[in-house]
């Protein structure tokens, strides 16, 4: 009775893990199917018609979706590589040097993250108005609010990382004649690199992703998500599954990378 | 005592060493200390004695109020940390979790660009057991193991000075004493100047040429195990290397002189006698001081055969059987109850039972003398 037990509830936990992993992954795999879909002539867009490669060999079919996509990586890097920069700084004057004000510093930094992104995109919007940007509302204004809401996430996410670093392995390395600029890169940076790399995977995602404060601020500008958005009024073009798949397949491909990686690494301390 | 070597020149010397936290806190007060070169010298103290921070300051990790620091001829009080040819053995052990065995302990060796490396890599990794382990990272290791890295990681860049702190606290007993045995072996071999820091007595007595007993930020006393134990000078050294009785006293007079001079103390009204040399007060009044293991205790009536200083009139009030030996607590005609270690030779044929009427005795020689302005609880430790 205890072993049958024990059985369905070893299995139990595995089928559970299985249907929430089908759960998390059904989405993507319908966008993958779906971007071989030949919906030319069909009534309803959201069904599979027939299979074709037309999708994929020529993704740049409809009109406007690849500028568009080639605007949000423009932003989505640019937006990433100064949060992270000014993130990361921010994360380490707060975890590393007692200052008056460091609390508040703490909340301040914290509040954008609870901020309805509706109510920031409007007072940004209001803010460049009142700056006199009215007219120019583009990529410039665009950048600039990402840059600002990435940068909570970043200096979360490194302080975290950074919090939990033991200070005692900095003075270890001095004591082993590491100079100070040294022991930051061989000991501080490698140990912190983890939380600075999630931070600007995030930051590139929220960038990328952004729709609502994108489109309060971007003037003529369309980024993707932009695209999406107007093309779902008629019907959005199979393409843009091919986009997402790419998407998927790119970040599958950096985790599969990040391990082989770090294996590769162990074996060849081992061969030394 | 073994090789301690002295006037070779690269001793190192602490003088007026000071420190003083901001918050007022002074930790190390006006510290002097010459640690030989070549020996292994323990500093003992309970936790918040400062010894910790002593150690701090010699590895460059903390400033000094005021006072110098030199080994040799060579100032390094401020010297930074990277700039001293001393190492460290954190008590964490602080291995870094993102390189291996081989490149933790190649680390120092590395910033300062020693041209074969790997070979002195390799060659204390097999002095310390570790060769097979060179290739995995840190958290593969069990504490034992990571102890030695840390070890090894140090002594691999021959420093003048080896600082340890508590670095056995985080073993197991077992493991603690064999690494104690392994430790002091190691430093035989590399003959580098050790300076561990431990709470331990039984570790620091075990290990160490010269102890250093530490207590609110000052040095109580210096010397060897055996001349800490034998005649300690004060009741905080008494307490916490070992435990010692301590009775109330009153110098009555004086005799001999030289080596035979003795003291004479009444305490409630027997009379002892103390070598001058065991005694450390200048007052009328004292504490006696004997160890428990120098008691000796006879039932009352029958002749203990080592005459000595004699009280008669105790009265057993508990015995622990420990196996090897027994432990008497005896209530004195005074009210104070006194501790006796006895050896279970077999000669008495079975234990003294509780409420039995004793006589206890000891030797004059093994007694000494302490300050009655000092605390007679000082020092002493719950058993952990």
């Amino acid at each position: 009775m205890t072993r049958i037990g024990r059985w369905i509830g070893s299995h139990l936990v595995l089928a559970g893990g299985i249907l929430v992993l089908l759960y998390m992954y059904i989405p993507n795999m319908i966008v993958a199917v779906m971007s071989f879909n030949d919906s030319s002539g069909a009534r309803n867009l959201y069904a599979f018609q027939k299979f074709t490669w037309n999708n994929w060999l020529h993704p740049c079919a409809p009109e406007g979706m690849c500028s568009s996509l080639v605007t949000s990586i423009e932003i989505g890097l640019l937006a990433t590589f100064f949060a992270t920069l000014i993130g990361t700084f921010a994360a380490f004057g707060l975890v590393r040097h007692k200052f008056a004000g460091r609390s508040l510093m703490n909340l301040v930094l914290f509040l954008p993250m609870a901020t309805p992104e509706i109510v920031m995109g409007s007072s940004l919007l209001a803010l460049f108005v009142a700056a006199g940007l009215g007219g120019h509302l583009g990529f410039v204004t665009i950048l600039i609010a990402h840059i600002m809401f990435c940068i909570s996430f970043v200096v979360i996410t490194v302080k975290s990382r950074l919090a939990g670093l033991d200070g005692t392995l900095e003075q270890a390395a001095m004591d082993l004649y590491a100079t100070e600029w040294q022991t930051f890169w061989k000991v501080t940076f490698p140990l912190v690199f983890p939380g600075i790399l999630s931070a600007a995977l995030l930051a590139f995602s929220l960038s990328f992703d952004d729709f609502i404060i994108t489109n309060l601020n971007s003037g003529q500008t369309v980024t993707f998500p932009m695209f999406v958005w107007g093309a779902a009024q008629r019907g959005v073009p199979m393409q843009v599954n091919v986009i997402g798949t790419v998407m998927f397949l790119v970040a599958l491909a950096a985790v599969i990378l990040g391990e082989v990686g770090a294996r590769r690494r162990r074996k060849a301390i081992a061969a030394r | 005592m073994s090789q301690v070597s002295s006037g070779t020149g690269r001793d190192l010397r602490l003088s007026g060493l000071q420190k003083t936290y901001p918050n007022g806190f002074t930790a190390v007060h006006d510290l002097d200390l010459v640690v030989p070169q070549g020996s292994f010298f323990a500093l003992l103290g309970p936790s918040g004695c400062g010894k910790t921070t002593t150690l701090r300051m010699v590895a460059g990790l903390e400033t000094p109020t005021a006072g110098s620091i030199t080994i040799g001829d060579a100032d390094i009080t401020h010297a930074k940390p990277y700039k001293r040819p001393v190492n460290t053995v954190f008590q964490n052990y602080a291995l870094f979790p993102h390189l291996s065995i081989a490149e933790n302990v190649e680390f120092g060796l590395k910033r300062r660009k020693v041209a074969d490396s790997r070979a002195q890599v390799k060659a204390i990794l097999e002095l310390t057991e570790l060769a097979e382990q060179a290739a995995k990272l840190p958290t593969q290791l069990s504490g034992g193991q990571q102890q030695r890295v840390a070890l090894a990681r140090a002594i691999v860049n021959r420093p003048e000075v080896l600082l340890l702190d508590e670095p056995l606290g985080a073993l197991d007993l077992k493991l603690r004493r064999a690494m104690q045995v392994e430790l002091k072996r190691i430093q035989e071999e590399v003959g580098i100047t050790f300076v561990h820091v431990t709470h331990d007595q039984e570790e620091a007595m075990s290990m160490a040429d010269t102890v250093a007993v530490m207590n609110q930020g000052v040095i109580e006393q210096m010397g060897s195990p055996y001349d800490l134990y034998t005649n300690p000078h004060t009741t905080f050294v008494a307490n916490f290397l070992g435990r010692s009785n301590l009775i109330k006293g009153t110098v009555v007079g004086r005799e001999g002189a030289g080596d035979d001079a003795v003291v004479k103390v009444d305490m409630h009204g027997t009379i002892a006698t103390i070598k001058a040399s065991k005694v450390h007060t200048d007052s009328k009044d004292g504490w006696l001081g004997i160890r428990p293991e120098k008691v000796l205790i006879q039932p009352a009536g029958t002749a203990i055969d080592a005459p000595g200083s004699s009280i008669s009139g105790g009265v057993v009030t508990d015995a622990s059987y420990l196996g090897v030996s027994t432990d008497y607590t005896v209530r004195m005609p005074w009210g104070q109850e006194i501790i006796c270690f006895e050896q279970n030779t077999g000669r008495r044929g079975g234990l003294i039972p509780v409420g039995t009427q004793v006589d206890v005795s000891w030797r004059p020689e093994f007694a000494f003398l302490l300050d009655a302005s000092q605390d007679a609880d000082a020092g002493i430790v719950e058993e952990d």
